[in-house]
Order: C-alpha cells, then sequence, then structure tokens
C-alpha cells in the first residue's frame, strides 16, 4: 500500500462511494417499479369485459361485501388472475435472470434449458393418466417435470468430455425441447387430451384461482428469497468461471443451489400460466441496463419488472378484443422475438 | 518454504493425461515463468495451480498445506489470479470490476469497507488506471483491459500472483508495460509472481526463475542463465537460438533463431 500518495479527505471518500456504489439509482427504481406495479395492478383489476371503478375496487379490498356482483367479479375472477400474473412475472424474470448470470448466456431463458419443455411435458402426463390431480399434485409434478428437463439438458450437455459449456448447453437446450415438446403432442394426440394442454401452451392466467395461488405463492417466496441471497455470488459467477474460482466463489455449491431455486421458479410459473416464453430473456436485460450489472439490485428489479411486464400482457390480452382473450404467451412473444432477434443479432456478446 | 509446491500430479483424463507425474517447487518472493511450445501442458499447470482442474493424482501445496484442503476463500486471499481468458461481463465499469477483487474479504451482505476502498484505489494507483475508473471495462483498449483485470487481482491483496499470458494480443510497449508493473510489484513488495509467458525473451529479463515445459513435462528449470541455453531451447523448442546477452537484465535474450533440423550446433555471440 506504499504507493497510495492521495489520501482523500472523508468527504471525497464519501462522494466517490455515492458516485460508484449505485444504490441510489437502485432505490429509486424500486420505489418507482413498486409504485407502478400497486397502480397497474388496480387498472388491470378494474379493466376488463366488465369494467368496474376504483373505488370498487378499492371497496373489494377493505371493505367485501360478498352480495355485491362487482366485488365477486372482483375477488373471484380478477384478484387471483392479476395477483397469478404478477407472481408468474416474477418467477419467469427471476429465473431468467439467475440463468443469464450463472451460464454467462445472454440469450438464457427458463425455455432455453429444456424446464417449460420439461414442466409441460409433465403437465401433459398428468392430464392423459391422473385428471382429476389436486393442484398440489400437478404443481410437484411441474418441479419434477422441469427438474426432468434441466437434469437431461445438463446430462446431454455434459456427456462431452470438456464438460459444460454456455453454448453446449444451448444446443441440448434445444434439442431436449425440440423433443419433449413433440412426446407432449403425442400424448396429446393418443389421449384426446389437446384442448385442455392448448390451454397450457398458449399461457393464460385466467384460470388462476386463490387455492392455486395458496399452493405455489409460498414456494415462489421462498425461491426469490433464496435468488435475492445467491445475488452477489451469481455477480461473480457472472466474471467467469475462471475468475470466480479465483475469487474464492465455491462454484458448485453456488451452482447446485442456483439450480434448485431455478426449478422452482420455473416449474411453479408454468404450472400456473403453461410455458411461456422470453419473459425470463427480456426482463433481466433491461434491468441490467437500469440498475448495472450487480444482481443484488438486478434479482429484485427483475422481480418487480416481470410482474409489470405480465399484469400489462394479461390487461392487454383482456382488453384488445373483448370479450374474447388473446393468448398471454402470444402478446409476449410479439414484443419477446423482436427482443431475441435484436440479442442474436448482436452477436450474443456478453451478459 | 516455497510459495507453491506441486507434488507429483498428474492432470487430464484417466486415458489421456496432460500432464502426468510433474513435481515442481515456485520459489517465494520471486518472479517464476513457466515456457514451452504449443500444448506442452502450461496453461494445465497453471489451470491445476489456481483449482480451475482437478488433478488425478498428487497434490498442490500452497505454503505446506493441500490446496484442495484449504476453504477456497482463505486460498483467495492469499493467491489472485489473472485467466487466460477473463472477459468482463458488458456495463461494468472498471472500478466495479477492481472491486470485485474484495469479495474473498467481504462478509456475506456486507458493504465495502473503508479498508476495501483503500485497497481499490490503491490497485487502480498503480495501474494507472485512476482516470478511467467510470468508464465501462468493455470499452477500453487490449492493454487497458488487461490493466483492469491485474488491478482487480491486485486489490485481493494476495502475496501470490499468478498469470496465464499476461501479455498475450498486446503491442510491444503495452507488453513491456506489463511486465515493468509486475516487476515492480515483485521488486517493492515481495509480490510472488508465476506466469506463462510466450516471449522467451521477456521471460528470461524478468524472471528471477523459469521453468521450461514440453509434452506434460518439465525440461529444466532455473535461473533464466541456466534455462535459456541452445541445448535446452533445442530441446524445448526444436530451435537453433542466436543468444546474446539482454543490455537490461545481462540474461541470455535470443536474437535471431533457426528451425532445427538436425544437430547442427547453435552458436553464442
Amino acid at each position: 500500500m506504499e504507493w497510495s500518495n492521495q489520501q482523500m479527505d472523508e468527504k471525497e471518500q464519501l462522494r466517490k462511494v455515492k458516485e460508484t456504489a449505485r444504490p441510489t439509482v437502485g432505490i429509486w427504481i424500486l420505489s418507482a417499479g413498486t409504485l407502478m406495479l400497486i397502480f397497474s395492478l388496480v387498472l388491470s383489476i378494474s379493466l376488463g369485459a366488465a369494467d368496474i371503478d376504483f373505488k370498487t375496487v378499492w371497496g373489494t379490498v377493505f371493505n367485501f361485501n360478498p352480495e355485491l356482483v362487482e366485488h365477486q367479479i372482483i375477488w373471484e375472477l380478477r384478484m387471483p388472475r392479476v395477483i397469478g400474473a404478477a407472481i408468474v412475472g416474477s418467477c419467469f424474470a427471476v429465473s431468467g435472470a439467475l440463468m443469464q448470470g450463472m451460464t454467462r448466456n445472454p440469450l438464457a431463458d427458463s425455455g432455453l434449458l429444456g424446464l417449460n419443455a420439461g414442466a409441460a411435458f409433465m403437465l401433459a402426463l398428468c392430464f392423459a393418466f391422473f385428471p382429476g390431480l389436486s393442484y398440489t399434485y400437478v404443481i410437484l409434478f411441474s418441479f419434477l417435470g422441469a427438474a426432468l428437463g434441466a437434469g437431461i439438458v445438463y446430462g446431454v450437455g455434459s456427456l462431452s468430455e470438456n464438460g459444460l459449456t454456455p453454448i453446449r448447453l444451448v444446443l441440448a437446450g434445444a434439442a431436449v425441447s425440440a423433443l419433449l415438446g413433440a412426446l407432449s403432442e403425442g400424448i396429446a394426440l393418443y389421449y384426446e387430451i389437446g384442448q385442455d394442454l392448448a390451454f397450457w401452451y398458449a399461457g393464460g392466467v385466467s384460470g388462476t384461482t386463490w387455492s392455486h395461488l395458496k399452493v405455489v405463492t409460498p414456494w415462489l417466496c421462498i425461491a426469490i428469497l433464496g435468488a435475492i441471497a445467491l445475488s452477489r455470488s451469481i455477480t461473480i459467477l457472472s466474471l467467469g468461471e475462471e475468475v470466480a474460482i479465483g475469487l474464492g466463489e465455491k462454484m458448485g455449491r453456488v451452482k447446485i443451489l442456483s439450480a434448485i431455486i431455478i426449478l422452482i421458479l420455473a416449474g411453479a410459473a408454468v404450472s400456473v400460466v403453461g410455458a411461456v416464453s422470453f419473459v425470463g430473456l427480456i426482463v433481466p436485460h433491461l434491468a441490467r441496463r437500469l440498475v448495472g450489472h450487480d444482481y443484488r439490485w438486478i434479482i429484485p428489479t427483475s422481480a418487480l419488472l416481470g410482474a409489470l411486464l405480465v399484469v400489462f400482457a394479461d390487461l392487454s390480452a383482456r382488453i384488445i378484443n373483448p370479450p374474447y382473450e388473446t393468448p398471454i404467451g402470444a402478446l409476449i412473444a410479439l414484443i419477446g422475438v423482436p427482443f431475441f432477434l435484436y440479442l442474436a443479432r448482436k452477436g450474443g456478446g456478453q451478459v | 518454504m516455497d510459495a507453491l509446491d506441486v507434488n507429483k500430479i498428474s492432470v487430464g483424463y484417466s486415458n489421456n493425461l496432460i500432464i502426468k507425474d510433474l513435481s515442481v517447487a515456485i520459489p517465494k518472493h520471486k518472479i517464476t515463468t513457466i515456457v514451452g511450445p504449443n500444448g506442452c501442458g502450461k496453461s494445465t499447470l497453471i489451470k491445476t495451480i489456481v483449482r480451475v482442474l482437478q488433478v488425478q493424482s498428487g497434490a498442490v501445496f500452497l505454503e505446506g498445506k493441500a490446496i484442495h484442503t484449504l476453504d477456497t476463500k482463505e486460498v483467495a486471499k492469499r493467491m489472485a489470479v489473472l485467466p487466460q481468458t477473463a472477459q468482463a461481463p458488458s456495463g461494468l465499469t472498471v472500478f466495479e470490476l477492481v472491486s470485485y477483487g474484495r469479495f474473498p474479504h467481504r462478509k456475506r451482505m456486507g458493504r465495502l469497507t473503508q479498508k476495501d476502498y483503500e485497497y481499490i484505489y490503491w490497485a487502480l494507483d498503480v495501474t494507472g488506471l485512476n482516470d478511467l475508473k467510470d468508464q465501462p471495462a468493455n470499452a477500453l483498449s487490449g492493454g487497458q483491459r488487461q490493466r483492469v483485470w491485474i488491478a482487480m487481482a491486485l486489490s485481493q491483496g494476495t502475496d501470490i500472483l499468478v498469470l496465464d499470458e499476461p501479455t498475450t494480443y498486446l503491442d510491444l510497449a503495452h507488453q513491456l508495460d506489463i511486465l515493468l508493473l509486475l516487476q515492480r510489484l515483485n521488486k517493492e513488495e515481495g509480490r510472488t509472481i508465476i506466469m506463462v509467458l510466450h516471449d522467451l525473451n521477456h521471460a528470461s529479463r524478468f524472471s528471477d526463475y523459469m521453468i521450461a515445459m514440453r509434452d506434460g513435462a518439465v525440461i529444466t528449470e532455473g535461473t533464466p542463465n541456466e534455462v535459456m541455453t541452445c541445448d535446452y531451447l533445442r530441446k524445448v523448442f526444436q530451435i537453433n537460438a542466436d543468444l546474446i546477452s539482454c543490455p537490461h537484465s545481462t540474461n541470455p535474450v535470443c536474437l535471431s533463431y533457426q528451425l532445427c533440423k538436425n544437430n547442427s550446433e547453435c552458436k553464442v555471440i
């Protein structure tokens, strides 16, 4: 330390701290995001096939009267659906952020590692063989399916002697997703459950009920908190594996923990809404633009932005062509595909 | 005691060992350079030392203790690494990247402490990056970027610094720049430096100790005067070298060379 000739006085030091750390921006964005989310939730609850004004929404939340039809619509139909949309958005976005940080692959999405396809495949099996299965089990099968998809992808990817690389993961993910997709379709045709499945594939939150949310929410809260706890290690991992090892990161542990969290997030989200892609792709990139590269900020920001995106997508799905619902997966793909092409064209770059 | 003791390690896959039964000792407070032709296993050796690759047998000892039995964070407080292909994620500023060097010293959720800041600013200072600290690391030139990674390794505050080809892809002046910086760190602070270099003359000029490898084995090791001889250069690189004494370090450097076709003598000017 002999060369540090410039001893900065305390004020100068403080200025530098404020300038270089990004919490000021981060806190501002998180607060603004929270406000916007609350606003969009209320907006989304009040708009739809039957328009309901804000006052009634307020009344339902704080002064519920089961005899009013409007209150019933809000409580039984709109609220669970809107909250479900928000939760699902957070899940896909956070799992995407984790995957992108972990694999340093800017195109990572739960679709990429075969998670969505795996979960959807399991759902097809559930529909075909255990049609009356309770939601608790459906969601467990969905985790299993996500794990199965990811497991095959990792397995295929690491068969090669040189071990796992991001590129190999992407290729394996594409192949396994195609296979699982084909199998699900085969099952759907053979057992004539195509219509039930189409609902999951197109993705929709309209079927969400309070009982679904009761099962899913605890899982997701734990998983998102876990993701935040891991966020600093993810930042280190995103510098590259060799650098991370040099910095003393416990690679094995971080990778396993993040993999489990990703499985829970993606599995649960697919079980609610179907295999919606692109949320996990777009949102982390936006978050990175806003709050910089530190995953301690990226993950909470992604959770918020993901919720916002899906709530708005769901709202648009309902008001574009009422009383019919436009599939939410299609709407998100409308933004997602050009974005994917833009990223791919940028050369994949780095995260 | 030696800084690092590599004891009979074998690395690679069971049917295809890249390094077999290799032993070598890295002296403390010295600059040690590993040289050898492409594919001789020098990067494999470095990667094993910094625990990126696992040994099939044998062990690497850090100041007397087997490195894989130590807590990896504790190792990171004593040995910093600059990998060959370090690539910064886009959007990260120089300051942020350098600050990650403090990772092994920090508590799980803690903020940067006064001491962390001292190390970071010292590292930026030594590497001459103070003016660039708010620039995105990716927007810098190759030489500057390499300095950023070195600054990150320095802010780690370790006695041992391991660098895999730190001068590759840099022009002549920037190569020297990096090497002079490393030399200064070694001379003024007694840091142990281990690196892989492709340029023999740089290796000879800046090293206290050289290790020459070929086909996954150490052919010879010692001071530049002991290693940079016609015989060994022929054995290691299959070249006939014209050696002269370096005017800056008095160690032998290679003026020019010819590919070795037969056993023709190489001459010392």
